[in-house]
């Protein structure tokens, strides 16, 4: 296998793991219409609580990745119901207000729990080492397990939006909130599920990345700028969009880490001046401008 | 009431069409308007009128056809650019600036009008001449008195007209208004209809009109466009859209008074 | 005395001003305004006199409180004024900064001469910064200001050549102040007294800015930015022009800044430094000019308050906007002018 294709794969399994990211944020947004600033935040906390439960509590790796998005999604309905529901009404700059003290609510304390040194995870025993590709490279199994898991969400999320009551519930409730109120959808219920639904997303994300990433305090920053611009790449609010986004992402990172690193911090920018400038609304998106 | 020869066409749309993914929301409708008439776009509910004035006023843009502007093609242009020209609309909703006061209302109108936006060091508050010109038009639709007022604490007709008077603040030749006695008491709504109609016959001014309220509708306009299902169905004098027998089969199922003159 | 009832608004039930969705105001009419203006009057005395009647300590509280009440002023023109949520202001601020940190390490020009570079400097960042994000809604914006801003971060602290990285850019002194005027600007009590007059003038500056015609037409863009678009206005260019004035401003505190703390480094650019103006036009209010002054004032003494009991001061500064945001948003000024105009 060629340093090409490498450097393919790579953007694969960094693409697909932003896309578990960035399409929380995107389905939050379709219904809420507000940008979570306090998603990468989420994501980070569920990498944190990973450490936790696999390094102190000493739970295996599957039931960690089952328990810890929940009490991340179970963090979220708290914050809607004690937080964001004082907002909904009010124009959208007060809810990026809050989302944003949520961001720095977050940092804070995950800081003051777990310290601010770095923490590491290992990969479960069956997913670790190295399996041989074809062309005689040896790549690391879990990586090919982020690409799998990244495929599995792709794949629920396709079904659960065209597939499920649920949901065409949060289709509809993303389109027109007053006519979903109208048809009796408890949209109350649907906001909660939904913020509480992408806060779960954004902590799969964090566990699965937990054993491939350094988990430090700076990680949430970090992802939530590069979930910022996978939405503009793609679009806001835009299913295909996200996953778009997420692999020209990916493929910068993977692509400009093998053959242009000096300038790789900086090509994501530039990546996301040039489609505001050429296509505004994201390559996917719909209308966004004033 | 005074309609210009047939030759003095201010707005003229052209196969204006607007299609929503499948759906042609406009389809194919030619309209000539003639300066200084009062033209009124009816139809029942989802005919697309409310769609058309949207492409007339440069709110929305079409999918096909053109729309010319006293000859211009204004199809596709900015909002801020339409108006420029001298084209103006109402809103049937969300339409002034709640927070502040009637006279900043049209202020703002007038600010911009003059290019006064561009003036960074002076004080708005003693703007004298944007602020007589504020007055003067307040003053012409008898709005002096809630000057002072914060527009959102006005009755709803009041609002509607100060709105009027923000949209005529632009000194506009055509005059663009949506639905402008929607949710108004008969008082209010006598009041726009006196208003509109003393506005076309002093003032170079050509109204294009959507309405619910045939009463209006058959009080002041000068001719009629009927539209259905997001086409032209008839184009005329109030009697001839009256008479027409299209336009009844259109309106079958509401209300006979409706149609009554 | 002379009772002018000019525009005072009759009390109504205002459900939009406890939402925080409440026009600029400014302070007008009788008794109210003269009452205004011999506040203002007073504190400038005081502000003057500091020096000689507080303890030591409290010139450099004062200092930075001016400097942060300038950004957090300049912010507000574009969050209070023309309705646009940014988190990228520190780009600005911070550009200003390294430029005098630059020029005075490189240089030693005359103070004056690098303050006018920090603004230009600034102000082309803010032009280029601004054109890419006030094409789209508030949404976008918030973000892309966001990520923009955390993208000049990522220059300075990657780019050790120029920006000296994440040390930063240190041991420079401040020389000469300029046009001949011969000052001590070393001494933190002359220093102070420089900062007072320049911060004054500028906040004199940018206030007349909010009030002109100009100002006038961001507070309707604000508002109604459709209605503003169909009366004629560019309502994109102007967002950019208010983006771009307000990018000027901040890059002039950002430049008083540097002599003030001795070094200029990348944590100035940083989100959690856009957060500080945020935060003061959010405390003391968005919707009165001197709002954000009251705030930087707040925020200054909570900071020195709440850093010597703890080291989770932005853990401390999240709740409290939070909590401003949901139950306080006009903030302190704020509710406080609007319950006096309310009364009247």
């Amino acid at each position: 296998m060629s340093s090409l294709g490498l450097a393919l794969l790579n953007s694969l399994d960094i693409g697909l793991l932003l896309f578990i990211i960035a399409v929380g944020l995107n389905i939050v947004f379709g219904v809420l219409n507000v940008i979570n600033f306090a998603h990468g935040a989420l994501y980070m906390l569920g990498a944190y609580l990973a450490f936790s439960c696999i390094n102190v509590l000493g739970m295996p790796f599957w039931l960690t990745l089952l328990v810890a998005p929940l009490g991340v999604a179970l963090l979220a309905v708290l914050i809607d119901r004690f937080m964001l529901r004082f907002v909904y009404q009010r124009e959208v700059t007060d809810s990026l207000l809050l989302t944003f003290a949520l961001l720095l609510i977050l940092n804070e304390s995950v800081r003051m729990i777990w310290g601010t040194g770095i923490h590491v995870v290992e990969p479960p025993a069956l997913l670790q080492g190295t399996v041989m590709l074809p062309g005689g490279v040896r790549y690391p199994l879990y990586s090919l397990f982020v690409i799998l898991a990244g495929g599995l969400v792709l794949f629920g999320l396709w079904f659960l939006f065209n597939k499920t009551r649920a949901g065409k519930i949060m289709r509809a409730a993303a389109l027109d909130r007053d006519m979903a109120q109208v048809l009796c959808i408890n949209t109350r219920l649907v906001i909660t599920g939904v913020f509480a639904f992408g806060a779960w997303l954004a902590a799969v994300g964090g566990v699965v990345a937990a054993p491939m990433r350094a988990i430090d305090p700076g990680m949430g920053d970090k992802i939530i700028i590069e979930s910022f611009i996978v939405v503009v790449i793609g679009g806001l609010g835009s299913f295909p969009g996200a996953l778009l986004g997420a692999i020209v992402l990916g493929l910068i990172h993977g692509l400009g880490g093998r053959f242009l690193p000096e300038v790789n911090l900086m090509l994501p920018f530039v990546g996301m001046a040039i489609v505001l400038l050429l296509k505004p609304h994201g390559l996917l998106g719909r209308r966004a401008s004033t | 009431m005074m309609a210009g020869t047939e030759t003095d066409i201010i707005l003229q749309a052209k196969n204006v069409g607007k299609r929503f993914g499948g759906v042609a929301a406009v389809a194919d409708v030619d309209l000539d308007v003639y300066r200084h008439e009062t033209l009124a776009i009816i139809g029942p509910n989802g005919a697309g009128k409310t769609t058309f004035y949207n492409l007339l006023s440069g709110r929305m843009q079409p999918t096909s056809g053109t729309i010319l502007f006293e000859g211009q093609d204004i199809t596709g242009m900015p909002p801020h650019r339409i108006s420029r020209l001298g084209i103006s609309r109402s809103f049937q909703i969300n339409n002034i600036f709640e927070e502040m006061t009637v006279r900043e209302n049209v202020e703002v109108a007038v600010t911009a009008l003059r290019g006064d936006g561009r003036r960074w060091a002076n004080l708005a508050s003693r703007n004298v001449a944007v602020q007589d010109e504020a007055d003067e038009l307040l003053s012409r639709l008898s709005l002096s008195a809630l000057s002072d007022q914060r527009a959102g604490v006005i009755s709803y007709g009041d609002k509607r007209l100060v709105e009027i008077a923000v949209v005529l603040a632009t000194r506009p030749r055509l005059v663009l208004l949506d639905e402008p006695t929607a949710g108004m008491t008969p008082d209010e709504t006598q009041r726009v209809v006196q208003l509109i109609k003393s506005l076309g016959n002093s003032g170079d001014y050509t109204f294009v009109i959507t309405e619910h309220d045939m009463n209006v509708v058959f009080g002041l306009a000068d001719r009629i466009l009927v539209m259905h299902r997001g086409q032209r169905l008839v184009l005329g004098t109030p009697e001839e859209v009256r008479a027409h027998p299209e336009v009844r089969r259109a309106y079958l199922g509401t209300a006979d008074e409706e149609m009554a003159p | 005395m002379h009772i002018q009832d000019k525009t005072l608004t009759p009390p109504n039930v205002d459900t939009e001003s406890v939402n925080g969705r409440s026009d600029q105001r400014a302070v007008q009419g009788g008794w109210l305004k003269q009452g205004v203006w011999a506040i203002a009057a007073v504190t400038m005395v005081l502000l003057v006199a500091l020096p000689w009647i507080a303890p030591y300590f409290y010139i450099f509280i004062a200092t930075e409180v001016l400097i942060l009440g300038l950004l957090a002023a300049s912010f507000n023109l574009v969050f209070g004024y023309t309705g646009m949520l940014s988190f990228g202001h520190a780009a600005f601020y911070g550009i200003g900064s390294y430029a005098v940190a630059m020029l005075l390490q490189s240089f030693q020009w005359p103070l004056l001469a690098c303050l006018l570079v920090a603004v230009v400097v600034a102000t082309i960042l803010a032009l280029i910064i601004g054109f890419f994000c006030v094409r789209l809604n508030e949404v976008y914006f918030a973000m892309l200001t966001l990520a923009f801003g955390m993208m000049v971060f990522s220059i300075a602290h990657q780019w050790r050549s120029v920006t000296n990285g994440s040390d930063g850019i240190a041991g420079f002194t401040v020389g000469s102040f300029g046009l001949g005027i011969n000052l001590q600007l070393g001494n933190p009590s002359v220093y102070y007294h420089v900062v007072l007059v320049i911060v004054v003038a500028a906040s004199a500056l940018l206030y007349l800015i909010c009030r002109s015609s100009f100002g006038l037409i961001l507070r309707a863009i604000r508002q109604n930015p459709e209605r503003v678009a169909f009366c004629g206005i560019n309502v994109r260019a102007y967002r950019l022009a208010a983006f771009t004035v307000a990018g000027a401003f901040a890059g002039l505190a950002g430049g008083l800044m540097a002599p003030f703390l001795r070094i200029a480094s990348p944590e100035l650019l940083h989100w959690s430094m856009s957060a500080e103006p945020v935060l003061m036009t959010i405390l003391g209010g968005s919707g009165y000019f001197l709002g954000p002054f009251v705030g930087a004032g707040m925020f200054v003494l909570l900071e020195t308050w709440i850093t010597s009991m703890t080291q989770a001061w932005m853990l401390v500064l999240g709740i409290i906007l939070a909590f401003m945001v949901m139950f306080f948003r006009r903030g302190l000024l704020g509710t406080i002018l609007d319950w006096i105009l309310e009364r009247k």
